[in-house]
């Protein structure tokens, strides 16, 4: 790695950055810097989508090798743009000529205040990017579930997303883009230094475990969908930053009849991808984990290795007995999930040490029924009251293993022992079922906050422990979730 | 007589759209500073109640880049920013009266400097009893305005003499406006002691007078302009004041531009939202559910100030009747204060939870009697206008447009309301987890500022030697589309295109002694001044021709880019070239004042609403019964914009307005710690409808009719009065609590999962399971 500046096409040119702050905002640097206001400040938190811009990246697997995802720039730190490429809400547009995704927001009268536009917009041309004709209704919902509009009640911008697709389509010529970043990864890794910090962006694993055990005090950054939030919110002074987005390694996912085996740098995105097509029981939660853009950009094993208490991947991954794989400089060792949290924000990855992969069951070696659910106020983007992981195993009408772990009702996301424990031996039945609740209002003492209430989270997990029996047990009569209905 | 509409009635875009979609509709916060401008931001309080003992801002001065620290010792004139009572400091001075109360305000070379500087405060405080909610401020009888009541008839007689009788209680949470655009005011010095600020408000003139006031000065030293705001909604009305005066203040003191731009924590923080009530009812009623007596409580939490809760507080009163007659009535209002952020305007300005309050008693009125609710709303119309009975309202204005009954009857029939309730009904019977419920509710909404002074406006409209015109009103642009139509207003004046037509931005130099642009009145009153302007500029032109051609001039015809005079058919632009030429005034001012109303505040008799606009909605959700978590899955909506000026926008509006009320009622709450402290202060925490709560089936139509007063061209008002359809929402919720339960509903708003399993003893082992 050696000292250079931050390198990143922006504008049809590279952009060449030096003298900024590690943790300046690629919000701040377009709004300030490239005075570049057409990109918005909502919230500094990656919750309204105001601020939406969209990345380029090397991808030989997408169309034209560059691969175009929506985040948002009020969280993402400048020097993670290094070898990618920045585009906002002024590229569209060809010269007079508005973009269909532009054009199709006018027609359909999609702004109001217009504040939040033009993230909308640039949601809506990642997808237009992406991908070519119609767009069912619940595929622009999961577009646009990272953007909020106060003014329009969103039907007019959900039209929009549909009349985008009507007009004659103008594609990106991503050829100069392909090859901008093409001379860019031929550059050294990134080592880049501002004031008194370092921003390192190691390329291979054995880099990356390298530089983490000569500098164990700097902190990893993978999507920065939390650690954004300590600086725009907390305002903390961050150490030295080690970045995982530049190790292509560790993005990998692999597969076999036994186990999926997901990369700590695959994002999130991308690693539900893989576990909805492991266990489609993982669809609902994928959709309502966080947003398209906070998705895009952050990382299973950034969920996992931060351990918030209401990181929503854990408790499904719990249940299915996933382990994680650590490093540190040459040495890994792997260890059950639920054995990484040791209390609140305290975990077992020693000094150095990182979350390499995470190991699934899959096929044969999964138990056979599995659940996962989140409860939360709103259906989309929001933050779990609880999250629940469950996965049963029954021979010859017996429980064989129970696995239930929650989210939102203890200091970690956790097993229920004595709710297990219940089930364990017991016959599959209703009954069973009924103990097992009982004894799970002995496992934990939830808190009481914003979100809900200990009361509410009891009860919560009670009832999905209920829900589960209910579409295990036989074929259902009547429907027991909200997406079965209606009118 | 119609009136020839051509661009009137036409489904325009938003006239800032293009600039929108491309990122370059320009904001406060997008503008170029001038070189050397500085920042600031806010050093807060970190108690509920307390008196200040010491303030060390000695760290904050020494932090990087810090250029200025002020405190209430630096305001050189009224440390005030309170638009009606004068008790809501810029600064507080000694005494914190809510958590995060701005103390004193850090400028710096930066927005981030300034921000983290202003966390280095250290201070000791004398901590005072803090009172906290609208039922702890009743039981001290603590109140920021006397209480107020309106009575009619011998309540008690009737409520003794009724067959029924009902006794009930709800909690209503408030809101916030969560613009996406945060408060933000740039404050440049000019020369000789003027000051120009450009803010993002609703109310540029109120905004003068409160920087002259801050700084000891006069109302003709101080400019503000407004282009657009990213969102209002109430917040933008008198919340901006206190960030217009600290950036006048700041640019003062240090003789550099000054912007100050609240983040959005400091945002949620610091500006008031709208008012959270505990109401209380006793309501007598036959057996068809017709109410005969109803005494009222609506107790509103208004935080530790005045500020507009007095208007607020009596609109709840004037539309705690939505819809309905109400023959005996007593409606006690008092108006708590606390130690809480002062609350403010929020579209509907207290009448969507007076609105609230009846629909929840006609809701436990027919739940109590086993009818549908409708059935009972139905009794409880206003009767018709050309009789003599059940058409004057509790503060003595007659009903004189009703249409409520049948533009119900409409969307009962477009719908499907009949065939849908026996259908959900039966799904009910046989579902034991998921509980579908549906409601339809009416809208009300009264038209004018109950203020009788501000329903009025000014504009100026400026024809230029080539044809073009532009032109300025009082009213301002937060997306609600007042610029489209006042530029269709104006372009149909002179028979030209929308195009033809441009808009400067807002500006107290311009136009002034504005009223807010609020109570949905930015068409109607800046409408009209601006159709005034151009019909005397309009007038001299037809003159001028007419005189040319011997014929009268009100013959005189401006369309499609020509003016006809008899036999002369001349391009607009050549006329006018001819009449600069003459030496023709080319430009005008306009004004109006809203016609009929009076109203005597201290009586609360009166016609305080020029007119009514009425609307409908049905709402169809489903309810999981093991979460409380729901969904809306259908919306039918059908309101009254008399004469549409621009269907687009104004369904816009009514679509906005449900999704907002609906996020009110369900997803939208704020949560304060026991200590005072609002935990809900970013989107993180605070929920409001993201793109998958629309409906997935929404049909929205507008009401075939025309005002009957003479509002500008025939049309009503839009603004406000769609956010109340948002109460179908609630009210299908407790259906399907009712459906659940099987009897009567006790549900608190707003109806998270949480409020909603509470409602239906959910929080108990479900009976399949115990």
């Amino acid at each position: 790695m050696t000292a250079r500046p931050i390198q990143f096409y922006f504008r049809g040119a590279v952009q060449q950055i030096s003298g900024k702050p590690t943790t300046r905002s690629v919000l701040q640097w377009l709004r300030e810097d490239a005075c570049a206001t057409g990109t918005k400040e909502g919230c500094a938190e990656g919750d309204c989508g105001a601020c939406t811009v969209v990345i380029g990246e090397r991808d030989d697997s997408a169309p034209g090798g560059l691969k175009l995802t929506a985040v948002n720039a009020c969280i993402q730190f400048l020097p993670t743009l290094d070898g990618k490429a920045l585009f906002t809400v002024e590229d569209l547009a060809d010269g007079g000529d508005l973009h269909p995704v532009q054009q199709a927001m006018v027609d359909c009268h999609a702004s109001q205040c217009g504040f939040c536009t033009p993230g909308f917009a640039m949601s809506l041309w990642a997808d237009y990017e992406t991908r070519s004709g119609t767009r069912t209704r619940e595929q622009t919902l999961s577009v646009l579930s990272g953007n909020l509009c106060r003014c329009t009640g969103y039907r007019p911008i959900i039209d929009a997303a549909t009349a985008a697709h009507a007009r004659p389509r103008v594609a990106m010529d991503r050829a100069p883009v392909r090859a901008a970043l093409d001379l860019l990864a031929a550059l050294p890794a990134l080592e880049y230094q501002s004031d008194h910090t370092r921003f390192f962006a190691p390329r291979t694993v054995d880099e990356l475990a390298s530089t983490y055990l000569a500098r164990p005090s700097a902190r990893l950054l993978a999507g920065s969908t939390d650690i954004g939030l300590w600086v725009t919110k907390q305002m903390r002074d961050l150490p030295d930053l080690i970045y995982l987005g530049a190790v292509t390694e560790l993005r990998t996912i692999t597969r076999d009849d036994d186990q999926l085996v997901i990369g700590a740098g695959a994002t999130l995105t991308e690693a539900f991808a893989a576990l909805v097509a492991a266990n489609p029981a993982w669809q609902e939660l994928a959709e309502r984990f966080a947003s398209m853009p906070i998705r895009n950009a952050g990382t299973l094993g950034g969920n996992i290795a931060n351990g918030s208490p209401i990181g929503d991947s854990m408790p499904g991954l719990i249940a299915l007995g996933a382990s994680v794989l650590l490093q540190r400089g040459d040495a890994t060792r792997e260890i059950a999930l639920e054995d990484l949290y040791l209390g609140y924000q305290k975990s077992a990855l020693q000094a150095g040490e990182f979350v390499r992969a995470i190991r699934v069951p899959c096929g044969p070696a999964a138990p056979t029924m599995f659940r996962t659910w989140k409860v939360s106020k709103r259906a989309d983007q929001d933050i779990s009251a609880v999250c629940a992981g469950i996965a049963v195993s029954v021979r010859d009408g017996l429980i064989e293993s129970a696995r239930v772990a929650f989210g939102g009702m203890a200091a970690t996301p956790s097993r229920a022992p004595r709710c297990e424990a219940a089930l364990l031996g017991q016959p599959w039945s209703a009954e069973s079922v009924r103990a097992a609740m009982l004894a799970l209002s002995a496992d934990y003492m939830p808190l009481t906050d914003m979100r809900a209430t200990a009361n509410y989270r009891n009860a919560t997990a009670r009832n999905l422990l209920w829900r589960f029996w209910l579409e295990t047990a036989a074929p259902a009569t009547a429907p027991t979730r909200l997406a079965e209905v209606s009118a | 007589m119609m009136v020839p509409r051509g661009v009137i009635g036409a489904s325009l875009p938003h006239e800032s759209a293009k600039l929108h979609v491309s990122g370059r509709a320009q904001y406060t916060d997008d503008m170029p500073l001038p070189a050397g401008a500085l920042h600031a931001a806010f050093g807060s309080a970190p108690v509920a109640h307390g008196q200040i003992t010491a303030m060390d801002l000695a760290a904050v001065r020494a932090a990087p880049g810090v250029v200025k620290v002020l405190t209430a010792a630096d305001i050189p004139g009224e440390n005030n920013c309170g638009p009606v009572l004068h008790d809501d400091p810029i600064l507080a001075d000694g005494l914190v009266q809510y958590w995060g109360q701005p103390l004193f305000l850090v400028v710096a070379t930066g927005h981030d400097a300034a921000r983290r500087a202003a966390r280095l405060a250290k201070f000791e405080f004398e901590p005072l009893p803090a009172v906290l909610t609208a039922e702890a401020a009743m039981a001290a009888e603590s109140w920021v305005l006397p209480p107020v009541e309106v009575r009619r008839g011998d309540v008690v007689t009737a409520l003794a003499a009724a067959k029924y009788r009902l006794q009930g209680a709800v909690d209503l949470g408030g809101q916030e406006h969560f613009y996406l655009e945060g408060q933000i005011a740039i404050a440049t010095l000019r020369e000789d002691d003027s000051i120009h600020l450009n803010v993002s408000t609703q109310h540029p003139t109120e905004m003068q007078h409160m920087v002259a006031h801050a700084l000891g000065w006069r109302a003709h030293q101080v400019s503000v302009e407004c282009r657009r705001m990213g969102g209002g909604f109430g917040g933008k009305e008198s919340q901006s004041s206190q960030i217009s005066c600290a950036a006048a203040l700041a640019a003062w003191h240090t003789k550099r531009p000054v912007k100050l731009r609240l983040d959005r924590d400091d945002d949620m923080t610091i500006t008031g939202k709208r008012h959270d009530f505990r109401i209380e009812w006793n309501v007598g009623f036959d057996a068809e559910g017709r109410i005969e007596g109803l005494a009222l409580t609506l107790a509103s939490r208004c935080g530790f100030s005045a500020d507009l809760s007095g208007p607020i507080n009596d609109r709840t009163i004037f539309h705690a009747d939505n819809c309905y007659y109400l023959d005996a009535v007593a409606i006690r209002s008092l108006r708590c204060k606390t130690n809480t952020v002062s609350n403010t305007a929020f579209r509907g300005f207290g009448g969507p939870q007076g609105m609230f309050a009846i629909e929840t008693i006609i809701d436990d009125i027919a739940r109590h009697l086993g009818c549908d609710p409708l059935d009972v709303r139905r009794v409880n119309f206003y009767g018709d206008s050309r009789g003599t009975q059940r058409n004057v309202t509790h503060y003595g204005m007659k009903v004189e447009d009703n249409i409520a009954p049948a533009l119900v009857e409409q969307l009962v029939r477009d719908c499907d309301y009949a065939a849908r309730r026996v259908e959900i009904a039966r799904f009910n019977a046989s579902s034991p987890i998921i509980k579908r419920g549906l409601a339809l509710t009416p809208v009300k909404f009264g038209i004018s500022f109950t203020a009788t002074m501000y329903n009025q406006a000014g504009a100026q409209v400026a024809v230029y030697s080539d044809g073009t015109v532009l032109l300025t009103h009082g009213g301002t642009e937060m997306g609600q589309g007042l610029y489209t139509k006042i530029r269709q207003i104006v372009a149909h004046e002179f028979g030209l295109q929308v195009e033809d037509v441009r808009l400067s931005p807002t500006d107290t130099s311009r136009v002034p002694n504005t009223s807010a642009t609020a109570a949905s009145s930015g068409t109607d009153l800046n409408g009209k001044a601006a159709q005034a302007a151009a019909q005397a500029i309009r007038a001299r032109l037809s003159a001028f021709i007419a005189a040319r051609n011997a014929v009268p001039p009100e013959h005189v015809l401006f369309t499609g880019g020509r003016v006809i005079a008899g036999s002369e058919i001349i391009p607009f632009v050549d006329l006018v070239g001819q009449a600069y030429r003459a030496r023709i005034q080319l430009w005008d001012a306009g004004f109006y004042a809203t016609p009929k109303i009076h109203y005597d505040p201290h009586t609360m008799m009166g016609r305080p609403f020029y007119y009514f606009a009425y609307g409908a909605a049905c709402a169809e959700v489903a309810l999981d019964t093991l979460t409380g978590e729901s969904r809306v899955l259908r919306a039918d909506i059908l309101h009254d914009v008399g004469r549409s000026l621009n269907p687009a926008i104004d369904i816009g509006q009514i679509e906005g307005g449900f999704i907002q009320g609906m996020g009110w009622l369900t997803s939208e709450e704020l949560w304060w710690k026991p200590d005072g402290r609002l935990m809900t202060h970013a989107p993180s925490t605070y929920k409001i409808p993201a793109v998958s709560d629309c409906p997935p089936v929404f049909n929205v139509k507008l009401f075939e009719g025309e005002n009957v007063e003479d509002a500008i061209h025939k049309s009503k008002a839009v603004g406000e009065p769609p956010l109340m359809l948002g109460l179908s929402v609630f009210f299908a919720l407790r259906d399907a609590c009712a459906a659940a339960t099987g009897g009567p509903v006790e549900l608190s708003a707003p109806a998270t999962p949480e409020a909603l399993l509470r409602a239906i003893g959910g929080l108990a082992i479900p009976a399949e399971a115990a």
